[in-house]
Parts: C-alpha cells; sequence; structure tokens
C-alpha cells in the first residue's frame, strides 16, 4: 500500500536530517512515553459497567465521610488521598491528576492519555484500524472511550460538552473536589427545603 | 471618469470591504451566511496560504477563485506546517472584499491568544471562524515544537459563541463590543469509531457550530450512511453541512495520501478508476465532479467544500462543470473608479514621456 512519495515535503526532509545515533525513543510523543503499556487501561474500559457501579458507591461513601474530612480539615487530608488517588488511578486508567476526573463522561477511558487530550471527542485522524493518528501502535483514546461508554448505564454522559481544563487544578485530588461540591450542593437543597 | 457600476448581490453600497446590514436571524454581517440561509447551494474552497511576506502573493492566490466560491478558508498552519498565519491572510482578503473564513487550530495557541485573535478578526471584519483542533505537531515540518492543544475544537467553539452570544471572554469579563461570527467546525464521517460521529455532530452543534465542512469524500455511500444518520437526529436542520470534496492528481498521488494522510479514506475503486484513466489528472478531476453531482442531491448537504490543493486553478472548472451554482455569480472583485483612476495615472506615468524635475513641478505649481 505505501507508494513511494512523489514530492519529497519538507517534513521528511527535517525527518531525515535529524540526528542519527544508537539510541532511538520508541514513543512519538513524550505523553507515552510516561506510560508505556496500556493492557490495564484497555482491561477497565472493557469492565466500564462494573467501575460505574462500583465508584458510584465509593464516591457516596466518601460524601458520608464529608464530615470526617472537614474535621479532619480538607487541605490536610489532601496530601495522603491524592498520593492513594494518584496511584489506584494511574494503575488502572493511566491517570495524568488533570484534578478535574471526567471518566465516567467517557467510557472510563482517560481523555487525558490522547496525545492532542481532547474531551470532547476524536479528532478527525484516527487511523482506519482504529488507532491514533500520532502514537500509530496505541488505540485511540476516543475510539475506546465510545465503546466503554455503550457498556455503562450512564454512558450518553459521553454526550456532554466538557469545559476546557482548568489547568490550575492539575495534581489535585478530583476524588476530594466532587466530594466537597456534592456536599455543598446537598446543604443548599436542604436548606432549599426548609 | 467611468460610472459607478451595479452593484452585486451581497455588497455593501459604500464599499466591498465594509460589513453588510444585519439581518433578523444572522449572526454574522458576513456573505457566506446569507447565501447559505437564503437556502442556496454554497460553494467554499481553501486558499494555499504562502511562504512569502508579499501581500500579492495572497492576491494572485485568490483571484483564482474569483466569482466562483462564496467564501475562502484562510488555513492555519494545516498539517503543522509553517506557513503565513490564518489571521494574517483574513486582514489582506478581508481588505479587498472577500469572504475569508478563518481556521483557528488549537494546536498552537492556548485560550488567551484564540480569544484575542477572534476579537482581532472580527474587527477587522472576518465573518465567518472554523473552529479545528488541528493537527499533531509530528506531522509537519517542525516536531521539536511544543504542542498546545489547551482547547479542543468543541471547547473553542463554545468559547466563541460565549463571546458572541453573552458577549463575555471564558473568563466571564465583559466586551464592550461582542464579535458577530458565524460559526463552523470539522466533521471526518470517514474515521472511526463511525457510529460516534453523527453524535460528535451533534455535540458540535450543541457547542455552537452553524456549519460544518467535511473531510474529503471520496466514498459516497459511506457519507450517505452518515447523513441518513444525521438526518434520523434532525442535525442536518441545525445545522448546514459542506461536503468537502477535491481532485486527485493521479493514482499515486491517492495512493500517497492513503497511506500518509490519517483521517482521508480512499477506496480502492477511485484508485482503480485513476490508474484505468489515460490522463490521470484529467481523470481526478471528473472524479471530483462525479462526486459533487452525487452529494448535492443527498438531502440535507448544503453545499462543498472544493480542496484543490496545489490545482487550485481547477476549482472555477469543477465548479462550473459541475453546475452546482445553477448559473449564480457569487461575489467577484472588481475593479473600482478610484483603482480606474490610478491605473489610468499609472499609465501615464510608465508610458508617457514625462520628466518632470522639482523644479518644473514648482514652477507650474500655482
Amino acid at each position: 500500500m505505501v507508494d513511494t512519495q512523489p514530492t519529497v515535503t519538507q517534513a521528511t526532509l527535517v525527518k531525515k536530517a535529524a540526528p542519527k545515533s544508537d539510541y532511538k525513543p520508541a514513543d512519538v510523543s513524550p505523553q507515552r512515553r510516561v506510560q508505556r503499556s496500556y493492557t490495564i487501561r484497555l482491561w477497565s474500559i472493557r469492565h466500564s459497567r462494573l467501575l460505574e457501579w462500583f465508584y458510584s458507591r465509593f464516591a457516596d461513601a466518601f460524601l458520608l465521610l464529608h464530615p470526617l474530612w472537614k474535621g479532619i480539615g480538607y487541605g490536610r487530608v489532601e496530601a495522603p488521598i491524592k498520593f492513594v488517588e494518584k496511584r489506584v488511578k494511574g494503575l488502572m486508567f493511566d491517570c495524568r491528576m488533570c484534578g478535574q476526573c471526567v471518566l465516567s463522561s467517557t467510557g472510563m477511558s482517560c481523555p487525558m492519555n490522547c496525545p492532542k487530550q481532547l474531551r470532547n471527542g476524536p479528532c478527525g485522524g484516527v487511523r482506519a484500524n482504529g488507532n491514533c493518528e500520532v502514537e500509530p501502535d496505541m488505540p485511540c483514546v476516543w475510539v475506546k472511550a465510545w465503546e466503554g461508554s455503550r457498556n455503562m448505564v450512564n454512558g450518553d454522559a459521553i454526550l456532554n460538552v466538557q469545559k476546557p481544563v482548568d489547568q490550575s487544578l492539575r495534581e489535585t485530588s478530583a476524588w476530594l473536589r466532587v466530594t466537597a461540591q456534592a456536599a455543598a450542593t446537598r446543604e443548599t437543597a436542604s436548606k432549599e427545603v426548609a | 471618469m467611468t460610472p459607478p457600476r451595479p452593484r452585486q448581490t451581497d455588497e455593501h453600497p459604500d464599499g466591498i470591504d465594509l460589513p453588510l446590514d444585519p439581518l433578523p436571524g444572522h449572526s454574522s454581517r458576513g456573505r457566506l451566511e446569507r447565501v447559505l440561509r437564503r437556502g442556496e447551494f454554497a460553494v467554499t474552497t481553501e486558499l494555499n496560504p504562502p511562504d512569502s511576506a508579499d501581500p500579492e502573493d495572497v492576491y494572485n492566490r485568490a483571484k483564482i477563485f474569483d466569482g466562483w466560491v462564496d467564501g475562502i478558508n484562510a488555513v492555519d498552519a494545516s498539517g503543522a506546517n509553517c506557513h503565513m498565519s490564518s489571521v494574517g491572510i483574513c486582514a489582506l482578503l478581508t481588505r479587498m472584499g472577500y469572504a475569508p473564513i478563518m481556521q483557528i487550530a488549537c494546536r498552537d495557541k492556548n485560550r488567551i491568544a484564540i480569544q484575542g485573535d477572534v476579537l482581532g478578526a472580527a474587527a477587522m471584519g472576518v465573518a465567518n471562524i472554523l473552529c479545528l483542533t488541528g493537527d499533531g505537531v509530528q506531522a509537519g515540518d517542525q516536531p521539536g515544537a511544543k504542542p498546545v492543544f489547551d482547547l479542543d475544537s468543541t471547547s473553542l467553539l463554545e468559547t466563541v459563541r460565549i463571546m458572541r452570544d453573552n458577549g463575555k471572554f471564558l473568563s466571564g469579563r465583559k466586551l464592550t463590543t461582542p464579535p458577530q461570527l458565524f460559526l463552523g467546525a470539522a466533521v471526518n464521517p470517514f474515521a472511526p469509531p463511525y457510529d460516534f460521529r453523527p453524535v460528535h455532530l451533534g455535540k458540535k452543534i450543541a457547542a455552537g457550530a452553524q456549519f460544518v465542512q467535511s473531510q474529503y469524500c471520496f466514498d459516497v455511500p459511506m457519507f450517505r450512511t452518515f447523513m441518513n444518520r444525521v438526518r434520523d437526529l434532525g442535525y442536518d436542520e441545525k445545522c448546514y453541512i459542506l461536503v468537502g470534496v477535491g481532485p486527485l492528481a493521479s493514482a499515486k498521488t491517492a495512493k500517497w495520501i492513503r497511506a500518509n494522510v490519517p483521517g482521508i479514506h480512499i477506496p480502492d475503486t477511485v484508485i482503480k478508476r485513476l490508474e484505468g484513466a489515460q490522463d490521470q489528472k484529467k481523470e481526478g478531476k471528473q472524479l471530483c465532479i462525479d462526486i459533487i453531482n452525487e452529494v448535492k442531491e443527498i438531502p440535507g448537504v448544503s453545499g462543498v467544500h472544493v480542496m484543490a490543493y496545489r490545482q487550485e486553478e481547477y476549482v472555477a472548472e469543477i465548479v462550473d462543470e459541475s453546475g452546482v451554482l445553477k448559473g449564480r455569480r457569487p461575489w467577484k472583485r472588481e475593479a473600482r473608479a478610484d483603482d480606474q483612476r490610478v491605473a489610468e495615472r499609472l499609465e501615464h506615468i510608465l508610458h508617457d514621456d514625462v520628466t518632470e524635475s522639482q523644479v518644473d513641478m514648482v514652477k507650474t505649481a500655482h
């Protein structure tokens, strides 16, 4: 299928002129170099329904513990919770700690693993085999996201338009943020009733 | 002195570079939105951006489309290759009365730069903005550049829509005069996940897309399936869909594009047809015309976007021979009365033998 190109583009010349040495990095984008294998990530997407069920229980438990978090102080619990969150989500989803987790809206496929960090859907460059345009060996994050979302009960959350990432929240705990926000909405709701 | 020429449709009486009068239901003051809202079949094309600082290069490249297209896309470093910026091209084109569609790619600019550019572009008279994600930097001639991707195409659409409709920056700070724009997006029905693509279009419409231009369409049955789904969801009534088409120079180019440009789907039948032809270039053009004639009949299609990279001279022929304009003449740049006067004066200076020294000029001056 690959044919010789009639005219050589500048991009090809640049690639050819790049200094050659014995050491050649395996991946194209720096994003991939952080996480080299994605077997567990793909397992998580295949089991998105189970994880969705588990997460809703988990979020409820966290919300129940809200008085505890508030008692100790959210600022004090942040460090240990973040430590656990980063490792658990890092293992399961190759989490990048953007601090605004949208996994439940993206079929349990972390959109920050996309080399373009797209949070609203695939780009137009997805290869015919469903792999990434930038990383030819990696399955497109959004192809997987669509598959994962079809297994989920609230999979249609993938249709929500996501706001741009707030870069100032990177490396913070999304679990604690969601819990504090849920607690706040619960309080305002109970006030309105009363 | 030449008499004033008759005014063309969609032209400001006081000057071709001025924004048109606002119309009810129109969000922009440009020509493209008027054409589409009137229900006419629109034709847009793409200007190959020059690698030069000469404005004439832009004007010469725009001139070949004169009278055949309703909008010209000013591409923003397509394929991650460096060219004259889309803002610069739009500044030049709006001066001459053209209707550019400014592309914004999220690869090179963060939200601060993009919102500033949107205001600047609108102030220059740009009425159409096309929001794109952009190719990855690895595709271009500067693979060592830092990829920005601060926004994505959908959140970019929403950002510009908020600026236009709410008169606010993303931060909530107020604009004294919001931009009046017609917002566009891109769709690619020819790349996986195929069943997500129509829904993804809906997402872009929700974010603010009023028109969409598609990736190159070489597989009409595949596009028809996409459009069936789009019509079922009712999206064809919420936005204008322009199909991307273009001539292939030869079977060899087609194979190269298929192997090296992700996101462009070229079926084997197309390559076979090109290979079997005597004159492959002519066949490529004919193929493009045939595809236009097929897609224009699909309900929900409002126009075509002709991308003839390095074959721009064929755009006029393709549009003419496919007959999509049905006799309509899009706006065409014509010489104005003052242009005529300048030309006469130049003629006098260059060709009539006038050697007038400063001393003579002072003597004859009153």
